[in-house]
């Protein structure tokens, strides 16, 4: 090997990667909104705020998926619980988000606990099943809610308020909040995947074995991946709740939660700005076949499955800064 | 008498109606290298496996530092320090080198719950796992994905990682596996070096490797201890040319 190779840790992903690319990506959606004034589209900034939303829950599910190998089939069940959290307290007249955003976090996770402790005994097709199950759980009994609305949903009149204003009314302030906790939720991803915890999750994805036979169980550090996970796309969820100033079960159907692992699997596994980028253009793609067709599944599926087929590491792969060793 | 490092009292284990391990009793004193050999099949692996806690014995008891330690589970008995190589190399592949020592270090520490420092800028770590590497003589590829190293250097790799959890004992699950004669020498000149700074059970098909490191051996015919003793012994135990040495020579 040569010096230089001795000198940087391989793992370190290359600096364009790690901080220019995020950086450009941020940068896009800050300047948005202005440019969206410019061009007097005010569609493109509701529709950002959408992709930013479910951003934060692809990269939530980033974190366990393409660091823990952890496939997750029911992370759609956390958008559901946050925005019904929103949505349940506003009908009994509680609007401030220091309520509600606590509530969002604790009931997330606590289920995230509850049935993490229980799918992280299983492995593989197993977990995947379980979670699923868990998942439609959610959605099943959001169903039959019927004081909340059951399969139709819940109107939710206005937004959360902020010390008893209603500042999230506004829609450029509303992009701005949503805006600074996807860049907060990827911040505290990356940062955990970079420390010793984050060594842990990653080690345990490569050989469960070797960890235990240097005396570590992965089983807690996957645990409490997994319910930092569900915190944050609850968090996600509460959002999703205000933008729409609705909730409905149809959040939490299994195949919102197939969406979000195709996001992830989009980007390319491994990467947080892969997420990001995964969610925006599913949903960009989603939007403009709509537009072009009512038939436009059948263009999406088979493009789905082109990508995964033949563009493995996803949108990441085709990125410069050298591929991710896996 | 010392105590014993290790003691294993009459275990047992059976898949099905197959008996792999057979009353097996023997024990692991402080610096000594203990080499467990025997043909295929005899239960060498399943009786290592045992004892580091991916198996779990029928009937008897292991003994660690004076603590029955049967019953649990493997990452609480690596704590307690026992540290294992396996037969199939067992690193993590997408980790550089170094990284895969400084997790074993990083574990030796303590919990893991560390959730907000880099961890690969955690300098004084990178240096202990540094010297970790240096002594098994991959100092110049500490910064490889441990996945591109030689077969030879991830073996090698494996026992810095048993070495960097400071164990008592090291359980060796043939280190020499898939060696090339010079990978075999330099490992068998390292595992030399490290002699009477840790205490080792070595599972060994290399007989000359196993001759020349080990204090005593035990030959294990179909799960069973057939004979203890120093390798002179052993050499000239009629029962044991018969069952394996035998063999080998032919």
């Amino acid at each position: 090997m040569s010096v230089a190779a001795t000198d940087k840790p391989a793992v370190a992903t290359p600096i364009f990667r790690a901080r220019v690319l995020p950086a450009i990506i941020l940068a896009g959606f800050a300047l948005l909104p202005p440019l969206a004034m410019a061009l007097d589209d005010s569609f493109l900034v509701f529709f950002a705020i959408r992709v930013m939303i479910f951003a934060i829950a692809a990269v939530s599910l980033a974190l366990i998926l393409g660091f823990g190998a952890m496939v997750s089939f029911g992370h759609a069940a956390y958008i559901g619980l946050g925005a019904y959290c929103v949505g349940i307290l506003a009908e009994h007249g509680i609007w401030e988000f220091y309520i509600s955003l606590p509530v969002t976090l604790l009931v997330c996770g606590l289920f995230a606990a509850v049935t993490g402790a229980i799918s992280l005994k299983t492995r593989g097709v197993y977990f995947i099943m379980i979670t699923l199950a868990f998942g439609q759980m959610a959605f099943f009994t959001a169903t039959s809610l019927s004081a909340y609305g059951g399969d139709d949903g819940l109107t939710i009149w206005g937004r959360t308020e902020v010390f008893g204003s209603s500042v999230l009314s506004d829609r450029t302030t509303f992009y701005y909040v949503v805006f600074a906790l996807l860049a907060g939720a990827w911040w505290l991803c990356a940062t955990l995947v970079n420390s010793r915890f984050g060594r842990v999750l990653q080690g345990a994805r490569q050989s469960e074995m070797r960890l235990q036979a240097i005396g570590i169980e992965p089983y807690y550090y996957r645990l409490v991946a997994f319910v930092i996970a569900g915190m944050l796309a609850g968090i996600s969820g509460a959002l999703l709740a205000n933008s729409a100033e609705f909730v409905s079960p149809a959040y939490m159907t299994w195949h919102r939660s197939g969406e979000l692992i195709f996001m992830v699997v989009l980007g390319g596994l491994g990467s947080f700005a892969g997420a990001v980028l995964g969610a925006t253009g599913y949903l960009v793609l989603e939007e403009v076949l709509s537009h072009i067709t009512e038939h436009w599944r059948l263009i999406f599926g088979p493009f789905l499955i082109l990508v995964v087929l033949f563009a493995r590491g996803g949108l990441m792969g085709l990125i410069p800064g050298g591929k991710r060793h896996d | 008498m010392t105590e014993p490092i290790l003691t294993l009292d009459g275990l047992e284990k059976n898949f099905g109606a197959l008996r792999v391990t057979d009353k097996v009793s023997l024990d692991v004193l402080p610096g000594e290298i203990h080499a467990i050999i025997g043909p295929n099949g005899a239960g060498k692996t399943t009786l290592i496996g045992q004892i580091s806690g991916s198996l779990r014995p029928d009937k008897g008891r292991i003994v660690f530092l004076g603590t029955d330690v049967t019953h649990l589970p493997m990452d609480k008995r690596a704590k307690a320090g026992l540290a294992r190589s396996f037969q199939i190399t067992t690193i993590l592949p997408e980790f550089t080198a170094r990284e895969n020592v400084a997790l074993a270090i990083q574990a030796r520490q303590g919990h893991s719950f560390h959730f907000l420092k880099n961890v690969s800028r955690d300098e004084a770590l990178n240096a202990e796992a540094g010297r970790y590497l240096t002594d098994l003589g991959l100092g110049n590829r500490a910064d490889v994905h441990a996945g591109a190293l030689s077969h030879g250097e991830k073996r090698s790799l494996e026992i810095a990682i048993a070495l960097a959890s400071e164990p008592k004992l090291l359980l060796l699950d043939e280190p020499m596996a898939g060696t090339g004669r010079e990978e075999t020498d330099r490992l068998v000149d390292i595992l030399n070096r490290l002699k009477g700074r840790y205490a080792m059970m070595l599972v060994e098909h290399d007989m000359s490797a196993v001759f020349a490191l080990a204090d005593r051996i035990s030959v294990l015919v179909y799960g069973a201890v057939v004979a203890t003793g120093t390798p002179e012994e052993i050499r000239n135990d009629p029962k044991v040319r018969e069952a394996y040495l035998g063999e080998e020579a032919a």
